[in-house]
């Protein structure tokens, strides 16, 4: 934010920063061989419908858009998800990624909130592993870790998640504001 | 008074912890000192700063409660939490101090009230969260400890002691300035005597601020003391050792409130007021690193180190014990 901005108390919306998405295959293999973690194949994009009359509009105008190879769904905070379902990781992204310029382009691009790619165990994990997912925050730029053991107590895995930090290493531009790892429990993606 | 857990905060937030206590400091001393001039009498101010404290001592537990918005809750509302005190009373043979609940994310725990009696024990939302049950145990054990020991109390009196330390500088200065009893009639020479005044406000406040040091550091030794009480109460140093981990530095910042409920609060869509690089440092001040850091000397609380070696040796006797 620049001074005007801060002395008439004005904010701009933030850009959804798209980019960053294709860093995660790359990542992928690093946390396979470093742990054995391989995709869940599911995927979902999380979106903040706006408030109105507005919002009925922007559903069907997404699932216009989008076309198809997603599921739509409404979660009970009220975000809507776009989520796929492809085998290979490269795939999950390209969709996301197209989903997303195809929002921006449209000029939703404010209202996305997050990516969200599940993790689990592949056949090399140790014994001890357990699914996870990596959140991409748009306005960010960045992701995080979120391993929930228990979603109705709302408990996460906090230990597991530096741990992952850790894999990752440079290879994704991980969150550095921790404050900010804000889980998602009930997600609808796998 | 809240005796609360260390949560190692960021660098800023120890910046204006410091900097409000000697803010509190210097407000103190100036306000004794505007009484002085304008009341002329040591009685009056006597009663004043004591019913300050008194205060302190009487309402401590309604002002902590009310400063961390904890909500006192019957064993209806909380089965789990009722519980782990119940036993832990039993153990350590006390009266059931209230309970009470905080709903913040910061996961943190503290134990007021001047007597055993009229104690309150408050856990916050976060922190019954992120620990599991012998953890939490552990925590509440170390906050029972505070209510056996009476922390509240001699807090208030160490400074309750530092006050009256900073009020006696005062007042031996201005006997001896004003040759005994000779204060009211400084209008002779104002110039002198408003220089007076003023070493006179100045070694008062040096004062107070050195024992406003001397009770953080008594203030971490009885943290020292209550995690020891603690952990051979329930006879497990490690559970409180890990429950330590798990709430200070890294893993206590993780937050557990969901990305979707806690974007209106942060205002997530737009940017935010201080971006990434401040986080970064705070990410990295977590280190800490030994040696005698000057923030030190300002905390309530010992260094997680510091606590965990503690723990780290009782855990070690108690298995040479056995």
């Amino acid at each position: 934010m620049g001074l005007f901005d801060t002395l008439l108390g004005r904010t701009k919306p933030v850009k959804a920063n798209l980019d960053a998405l294709f860093a995660l295959p790359t990542a992928a293999l690093t946390l396979q061989s470093a742990g054995g973690l391989v995709t869940s194949g599911h995927a979902g994009v999380c979106w903040k419908p706006p408030s109105g009359q507005g919002s009925e509009d922007l559903q069907t105008e997404i699932s216009q858009l989008v076309g198809e190879g997603f599921t739509e769904t409404k979660d009970s905070f009220g975000y809507g998800w776009l989520l796929l379902h492809e085998p290979a990781l490269d795939d999950l992204v390209t969709h996301a990624h197209m989903a997303n310029t195809t929002l921006t382009e449209a000029g939703w691009g404010p209202q996305l909130l997050c990516s969200v790619f599940g993790f689990v165990p592949g056949p090399d994990a140790s014994d001890d592993a357990k699914p996870f997912s990596l959140v991409y925050l748009y306005k960010r730029g960045t992701f995080y870790p979120f391993a929930p053991t228990d979603a109705q107590k709302e408990r996460r895995d906090t230990e597991l998640e530096l741990r992952i930090r850790t894999m990752l290493g440079v290879d994704l531009p991980v969150e550095p504001d921790l404050a900010r790892w804000f889980p998602m429990w009930d997600l609808p993606v796998k | 008074m809240a005796l609360s857990h260390n949560i190692k905060g960021d660098r800023g937030l120890t910046t204006r912890m410091l900097m409000t206590g000697f803010f509190l400091v210097v407000l103190y001393a100036v306000l004794i000192g505007v009484l002085f001039f304008f009341l002329k009498s040591l009685v009056l101010i006597l009663v004043i700063a004591f019913g300050l404290l008194f205060c302190q001592y009487f309402f401590s537990d309604k002002i902590a409660m009310y400063a961390m918005h904890a909500k006192e809750v019957t064993p209806e509302q909380a089965p789990e939490l009722h519980g782990v005190i119940d036993r832990l009373c039993a153990l350590a043979d006390m009266p059931k101090p209230r309970v009470a609940i905080a709903q913040t994310d910061v996961p943190n725990a503290f134990a007021t009230g001047r007597s055993p009696k009229a104690a309150v024990v408050c856990a916050t939302s976060g922190l019954l969260r992120r620990l599991d049950e012998p953890e939490i145990e552990a925590v509440l054990a170390h906050e029972i400890s505070h209510v056996a020991h009476r922390d509240v109390a001699v807090m208030t009196i160490a400074s309750g002691l530092g006050m009256i330390a900073g009020l006696l500088t005062r007042v031996m200065f201005f006997s001896e300035m004003f040759g005994g009893g000779g204060r009211g009639n400084n209008n002779q020479s104002g110039g002198q005597a408003a220089m007076i005044e003023m070493v006179v406000m100045l070694v008062s406040i040096v004062v107070y601020f050195v024992s406003f040091l001397l009770t953080m550091a008594l203030s971490r030794y009885r943290e020292l003391a209550a995690d020891r009480s603690g952990a051979l109460l329930i006879g497990r140093p490690s559970q409180l050792a890990s429950a330590l981990v798990k709430i200070s530095g890294e893993m206590g910042r993780i937050p557990t409130k969901d990305l979707r409920a806690a974007e209106p609060f942060n205002a997530f869509f737009f940017v935010p007021a201080v971006a990434g690089q401040n986080a970064q440092d705070q990410g990295r001040g977590q280190g800490g690193g030994g040696g005698f850091s000057f923030g030190s000397l300002f905390r309530t609380h010992p260094t997680l180190e510091r606590r965990l070696a503690q723990l780290d040796a009782l855990e070690h006797q108690l298995g040479q014990a056995d």
